[in-house]
């Protein structure tokens, strides 16, 4: 339950509507930008040092910051709520951003779709959201990564190294992406040995401290010894495998520094690369697609180094399993397979490539998974 | 690993009692020692997250945990010092005094706090209490750090200085009548704020735990509102600090329903397994209400039975 009331940004925010209520414009307040030059708002929903999302994504603006002519103003701990909406509004019309990254899941529907269509000539970036040209406003686009392949590797690892043959994964929330990265996580264990089982629990927040310690302690006293997560700052999930015995999978930005000699690997965002391409594309005034992904091969993703309690067979099917990943178009779902309420998911033969968008709707868990996604 | 099937579910509330309720206790330990005195402090959960930060920082900086956990006590009583002198002053009010000094000491916390989000910082030592088990669960589950045992005894301690010392006196004549105090020639302003800044040193302690040992590093999301959870558990408790003991365990134990539930395979529904903490709150303050008497044991002076 983080409470920031007051921020900078917040104090504008009361000015602002001081100034709304002297019937001024919005749009007339917003400073003319010198040619050439970009202004860019991040907004993350946690800290931007995390271990994590955000780190991954405060990495990415980074990396743009040494680009000439570009101005970058960041906020963190922006809530999924109306306050989103107001950081956007303020950095349009104090800061003159004219190209935002809302870098959270939950800032797409309704708080980007809500704002974008009031500033036709801002460019909205959304990280994961699922944008379609017939119902979102053309001004809003979404990128994402593949990063289910880095979970379906991680898998892979996670396969070699259990030896309780039951590994765990500490999820947030049912949502489609988080879902993917569970079923590649044990479609990845289960091209190693198709007897693993892998334990899911849902935390219900994205961060959350001391639940996902006791979900990872749940785990581990369930039997996982090798557990993963998809939460926002993975700190407290790795620590806390680390010290229960279990090996790690890493997700979101390297988490290898934590707990050296059990961190097997993980799955990596590689943000810097794709925002670069977003403002070169942008300075150079050429359009941004609305509709960006990447895997692996194209760079948006990588994976951590291998440590030093991966086996030999193991590196040796992981290697195998990146390069044919990298050929392009591999596929993790793929039939025969069921979900864990038994419904078929694909029938034999039958296979959904890394780039299928109905993926990006995923609302089931597969056979092998032991939870439930309400 | 053997498999515990549903008896790995009472384990669970178990180890998550012993894990997740020190910061409650010494939270609510701290409230009570104030409120006892005829003043409420709402701004403990600023004081638990500065004391968390200020925690971790030091022992980082010192490579101490204990290090760490007398800087979140020193830093706890300051706080409790400021929050109690300025409510000495007249017509000022603790409730929102208690609101501002929250917010002040999450926002110090952050800003202070940020170099210290990626340092690892080492660990308080927990006592295992599980050698004589087989089951790797069960000794996971007891092994017990010693800040818990800390708040156990003072728990204990505190009951027994309110029931039978003269200082416990004092605090609890200072509470129930500043008329009465003043008549016997003490000073309650003097008392108020010595005991809000003991309580402040309290809560840092429950801060130093969370940063220090469970879950064991410093971010901002660090307390999701244990701090506020432990000044409702006094009322819970009745301003009784063996109560408050009780119910810390009985929070902790039900924060960890909902990972133990979905672990064993009742996965539907977590989100109602997670509110299970104040569902059982507003339970047994239902149950234990009663149509004469409100609010029994609670000190005549406090703010909010006046």
């Amino acid at each position: 339950m983080p409470m920031h009331p007051f921020t900078r940004r917040g104090f504008l925010r009361s000015g602002a509507a001081l100034a709304g209520a002297a019937a001024v414009s919005p749009l007339s307040m917003r400073p003319a930008a010198a040619a050439g030059d970009l202004t860019v708002g991040f907004i993350y929903v946690g800290p931007k040092d995390d271990f994590g999302y955000n780190q991954a994504h405060a990495e990415g603006a980074a990396a743009i910051k040494a680009i000439e002519g570009i101005t970058v103003v960041e906020e963190e701990n922006v809530a999924e709520t109306t306050d989103v909406q107001k950081t956007m509004e303020s950095m349009i019309n104090f800061d003159g951003a004219s190209l935002l990254f809302p870098t959270s899941f939950g800032y797409f529907d309704p708080h980007i779709l809500e704002v974008a269509p009031k500033y036709p000539d801002v460019r909205f970036e959304h990280s994961g959201g699922l944008w379609s040209a017939d119902k979102h406003p053309s001004n809003v686009g979404s990128y994402f990564g593949y990063i289910g392949m880095g979970q379906y590797l991680n898998g892979v690892a996670a396969g070699h190294a259990t030896k309780t043959k039951k590994i765990g994964f500490v999820a947030a929330k049912p949502i489609p992406q988080v879902l993917l990265n569970i079923n590649s996580f044990l479609l990845g264990a289960r091209s190693v040995d198709p007897s693993i089982t892998c334990q899911v629990i849902f935390t219900g927040e994205w961060s959350m401290a001391v639940r996902e310690a006791e979900a990872t302690n749940a785990l581990a006293d369930g039997g996982a010894d090798v557990i993963t997560c998809h939460v926002d700052g993975p700190k407290v999930v790795m620590e806390t495998a680390a010290s229960r015995g279990a090996f790690l999978c890493g997700y979101h930005a390297d988490q290898s520094p934590l707990a050296p000699d059990m961190y097997l690997t993980g799955a990596e965002w590689n943000w810097a690369q794709v925002y670069t391409d977003m403002i070169n594309k942008t300075l150079a005034g050429e359009p941004i697609d609305n509709f960006v992904r990447g895997g692996l091969a194209d760079g948006f993703i990588k994976m951590s180094p291998l440590g030093p309690a991966v086996s030999d067979a193991s590196r040796a099917q992981f290697e195998a399993t990146k390069a044919e990943i990298m050929k392009g178009g591999f596929a993790v779902i793929k039939g025969p397979l069921k979900d864990n309420a038994g419904n078929v998911i694909a029938a034999e033969g039958q296979a959904f490539a890394e780039t299928d968008v109905t993926l990006e709707s995923m609302d089931y868990l597969v056979e092998g998974v032991i939870g439930s996604t309400s | 690993m053997s498999d515990l099937g549903i008896w790995a579910v009472p384990l669970a509330i178990l180890g998550g009692a012993i894990r997740v309720s020190t910061p409650f206790l010494f939270v609510s330990l701290g409230e009570v020692l104030t409120e006892r005195s005829g003043r409420i402090n709402l701004g403990l959960e600023g004081t638990l997250v500065f004391g968390a930060m200020s925690g971790y920082a030091i022992a980082f900086l010192t490579g101490s945990p204990w290090a760490g956990v007398l800087a979140a006590a020193a830093a706890g009583a300051f706080f409790g010092l400021i929050h109690g002198l300025i409510c000495s002053l007249p017509r000022v009010n603790d409730i929102a005094i208690g609101i501002a000094m929250m917010i002040l000491g999450m926002g110090l916390a952050f800003y202070f706090g940020k170099p210290f989000v990626q340092p690892v910082a080492p660990d308080l030592p927990a006592i295992s209490f599980g050698w004589w088990s087989d089951l790797p669960q069960v000794r996971a589950a007891l092994q017990v750090n010693v800040l818990f045992l800390i708040g156990g005894v003072a728990a204990f301690a505190l009951w027994w200085m309110f029931r039978a010392t003269r200082v416990g006196l004092i605090i609890r004549v200072v509470g129930d009548s500043t008329d009465a105090a003043r008549a016997m020639g003490l000073r309650p302003a003097l008392i108020r704020t010595l005991a809000t800044a003991a309580g402040g040193a309290f809560a840092g302690v429950g801060g130093a735990y969370l940063s220090l040992y469970y879950p064991g590093s410093w971010n901002e999301g660090l307390s999701s509102g244990q701090g506020l959870m432990a000044v409702a558990l006094v009322i819970f408790a009745r301003w009784n600090p063996i109560a408050c003991f009780g119910a810390a365990l009985l929070f902790g134990g039900a924060g960890a329903l909902g990972p133990a539930l979905q672990s064993v395979g009742v996965s539907e529904g977590y989100y109602l397994y997670y509110a299970a903490p104040y569902v059982l709150t507003l339970g047994v303050l239902i149950a234990t209400s009663s149509p004469r008497q409100a609010m029994t044991g609670a000190p005549g002076e406090l703010s909010i039975t006046k």
